[in-house]
């Protein structure tokens, strides 16, 4: 017999009412989308697709509604991801200033070794990004929410070891 | 944190003045600095009044198109009907590559912002405004949700409304109109203008959208006058002020640098910024984010860092994001990321933009493995020109830009990896 877990609602208690107060800043309820899919995110780590039902029912729009908006944005997870996720510029800029021997450093110290992929341990997703807008600053890297500036290589290591 | 450089003697220091001094971002050390006494002023000032100052101070935006700040406030409705609220837009979603400047103002002066916006609102008679910041900017959004709160504790609001909207990653969503269908909660989809934002904008109301560094001069417009600002301009009488660019790539001394309108791209990039590593030479310089046409070594020293320089260079001063490439630059890889970068962001709804941006990015990749044709570069131009003009919004057009002047300006690099001459990479 298979057992199918019950799907625990994310908006109750302090969360329901931290949508309650979103809700006042918008004039029509479908406006409060990015910022519940964010309350999401922040609580279970990614967006399910019971999720999105979820908060297609509280916002007045259908889960169809819900998931081309998720799909339209690059930083909604419609996985689960490692506990920690990084995302490295590889844009122009930061390439010309050497990114992509980040992204390896990353990749072979946190053992994800595949981009995208979440290394066996479950800590780790390493993804690459368009430009994060701290160009002066390269590379520049999100490490969950984290904003980290000028990361070389020589410095990932000491990255990885802060986050383990 | 901290912030890479001391101003330059060169400098014209007025947005970037408290960059890197923490007490500034508190609404105390803000007041301390004079913050907030320019408000006063405009709210004693009729709306009307508020518009012809900034108007005669010749401020044009500075999120990219250069649209004159003041004129653009005047196409709001002026008799206010009760059932439509005007709401204000603020665009902080810095994606621009090259750009990294209204980043600085939000985590450096956050009170500079909510000041020009609480202006703005008062000059539009707005009762909302929504600052959308990018999901990226995690620092700055929080930086941005503090100062908000101690002015909205010091009562500095009135009876204004400011909201932060986070963003949670698409580039298009700094187009006005994609940015509007992200604050309703939709895909962000750029809409057909007509209708413009002033007359149906987020919401279906009135709205006006400006970009972060255009609100943080509105203050000091308000304290010296138009005549002040309009005389801060060193080429054209049409590019007035200061404007923040943001230098980046094969630099010595990356970062923000503040200087009036006309000023030399040439001093900007050798002497305030450090100019390049030792032993190598500049090749090419895009100046106003990767969105505007590259310039070769001679255009980038004759170029004066203005709207109407750049253009009689072939360029734009866009955003003020100068990307820097030196000799060890291969601009064929450069242009292909470019163009890449083009094809993940394009929101898919225009064919020639799906299409154009995606098959730009393959021919270029198929070159950069050794496998191109002569054919490819006209291939390539042919295509650029089907995507130029032809869209709902002109990111489009923006991947076609460094693809055209970047295969008119080093033919020669794309014709050796054609012809065998450079060794095939996968990129
Ligand atoms: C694809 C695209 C992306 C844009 N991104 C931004 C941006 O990130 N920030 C910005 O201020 N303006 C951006 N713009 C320009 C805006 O559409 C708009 O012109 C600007 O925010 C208006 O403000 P301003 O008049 O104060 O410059 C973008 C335009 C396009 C076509
Ligand atoms: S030009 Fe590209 S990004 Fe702009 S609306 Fe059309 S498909 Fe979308
Ligand atoms: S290109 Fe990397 S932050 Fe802009």
């Amino acid at each position: 017999m298979s057992v199918v877990e019950e799907y625990q609602p994310v908006f109750t208690g302090k969360t329901l009412d931290r949508l309650r107060e979103i809700f006042t800043r918008y004039p029509t309820k479908a406006a409060a989308m990015l910022p519940a899919l964010w309350l999401v995110q922040e609580a279970r780590g990614w967006v399910s697709d019971r999720s999105m039902v979820e908060v297609g029912e509280l916002l007045g729009v259908t889960p169809a509604h819900v998931r081309g908006v998720v799909t339209f944005y690059t930083m909604f997870h419609q996985h689960p991801v490692g506990r920690n996720f990084v995302q490295v510029c590889t844009t122009s800029p930061c390439n010309l200033c050497g990114a992509e021997d980040v992204v390896q450093a990353f990749l072979e110290h946190t053992g994800a070794r595949e981009l995208g992929a979440t290394s066996p341990d479950g800590a780790w997703t390493v993804t690459e990004v368009e430009c994060l807008g701290a160009c002066g600053f390269a590379t520049p890297v999100l490490v969950n929410a984290d904003f980290v500036e000028s990361v070389t290589p020589e410095r990932v290591p000491e990255i990885v070891r802060k986050y383990k | 944190m901290g912030f890479p450089h001391n101003p330059h003697a060169r400098e014209t220091v007025l947005l970037s003045q408290y960059f890197g001094d923490p007490e500034a971002r508190s609404y105390k050390g803000w007041v301390k600095r004079g913050g907030y006494e320019a408000l006063q002023q405009a709210l004693a000032m009729p709306p009307a009044a508020v518009t012809d100052v900034v108007k005669e101070s010749g401020l044009r935006g500075r999120g990219g198109a250069g649209f004159p700040t003041g004129l653009k406030w005047t196409f709001m409705p002026k008799e206010k009907d009760k059932k439509k609220p005007h709401y204000l837009c603020v665009n902080a979603d810095e994606s621009e590559p090259g750009t990294f400047k209204d980043r600085e103002i939000m985590r450096w002066t956050p009170h500079a912002l909510l000041e020009g916006t609480l202006i703005t609102m008062h000059a539009i008679q707005a009762d909302v405004a929504y600052i959308y910041i990018r999901g990226e900017f995690t620092e700055p959004f929080a930086v941005m949700e503090q100062a908000l709160a101690e002015a909205t504790a010091a009562k500095a609001l009135g009876t204004f409304k400011i909201y932060l909207h986070k963003g949670a990653g698409a580039y298009i969503c700094g187009e006005e109109t994609a940015l509007m269908s992200s604050i309703e909660g939709k895909r962000g989809n750029p809409r057909i203008k007509p209708p413009f934002p002033a007359a149906f904008g987020v919401f279906g109301m009135p709205t006006t959208i400006n970009n972060v560094e255009t609100l943080a001069v509105v203050p000091h417009i308000i304290t010296h006058g138009a005549a002040w600002h309009k005389a801060m301009s060193l080429s054209s009488p049409k590019s007035t002020g200061t404007k923040l660019f943001s230098v980046c790539g094969h630099i010595q001394k990356p970062g923000n640098y503040e200087v009036t309108m006309g000023f030399p791209l040439k001093d900007l990039v050798y002497e305030l910024a450090g100019g390049m590593r030792p032993g190598r030479t500049l090749k090419a310089c895009i100046p106003g984010g990767s969105s505007v046409p590259i310039l070769n070594r001679e255009e980038t020293e004759r170029c004066l860092l203005d709207y109407e320089g750049c253009v009689a260079e072939g360029t734009l001063l866009g955003s003020g994001g100068v990307i820097v490439f030196d000799d060890s630059a291969d601009m064929v890889y450069q242009i292909m990321r470019l163009a890449r970068f083009y094809a993940h962001e394009s929101c898919a709804q225009c064919t020639q933009c799906r299409e154009g941006t995606a098959w730009t990015t393959k021919i270029l990749e198929r070159v950069l493995a050794g496998q191109g044709k002569m054919q490819d570069l006209d291939l390539l131009l042919d295509l650029a020109e089907n995507m130029t003009g032809k869209t709902i919004c002109v990111l489009s057009d923006s991947c076609a830009a460094p693809v055209v002047s970047g295969i008119k300006k080093f033919r020669g690099e794309f014709e050796d990896y054609i012809a065998g001459r450079r060794r095939a990479m996968v990129a």
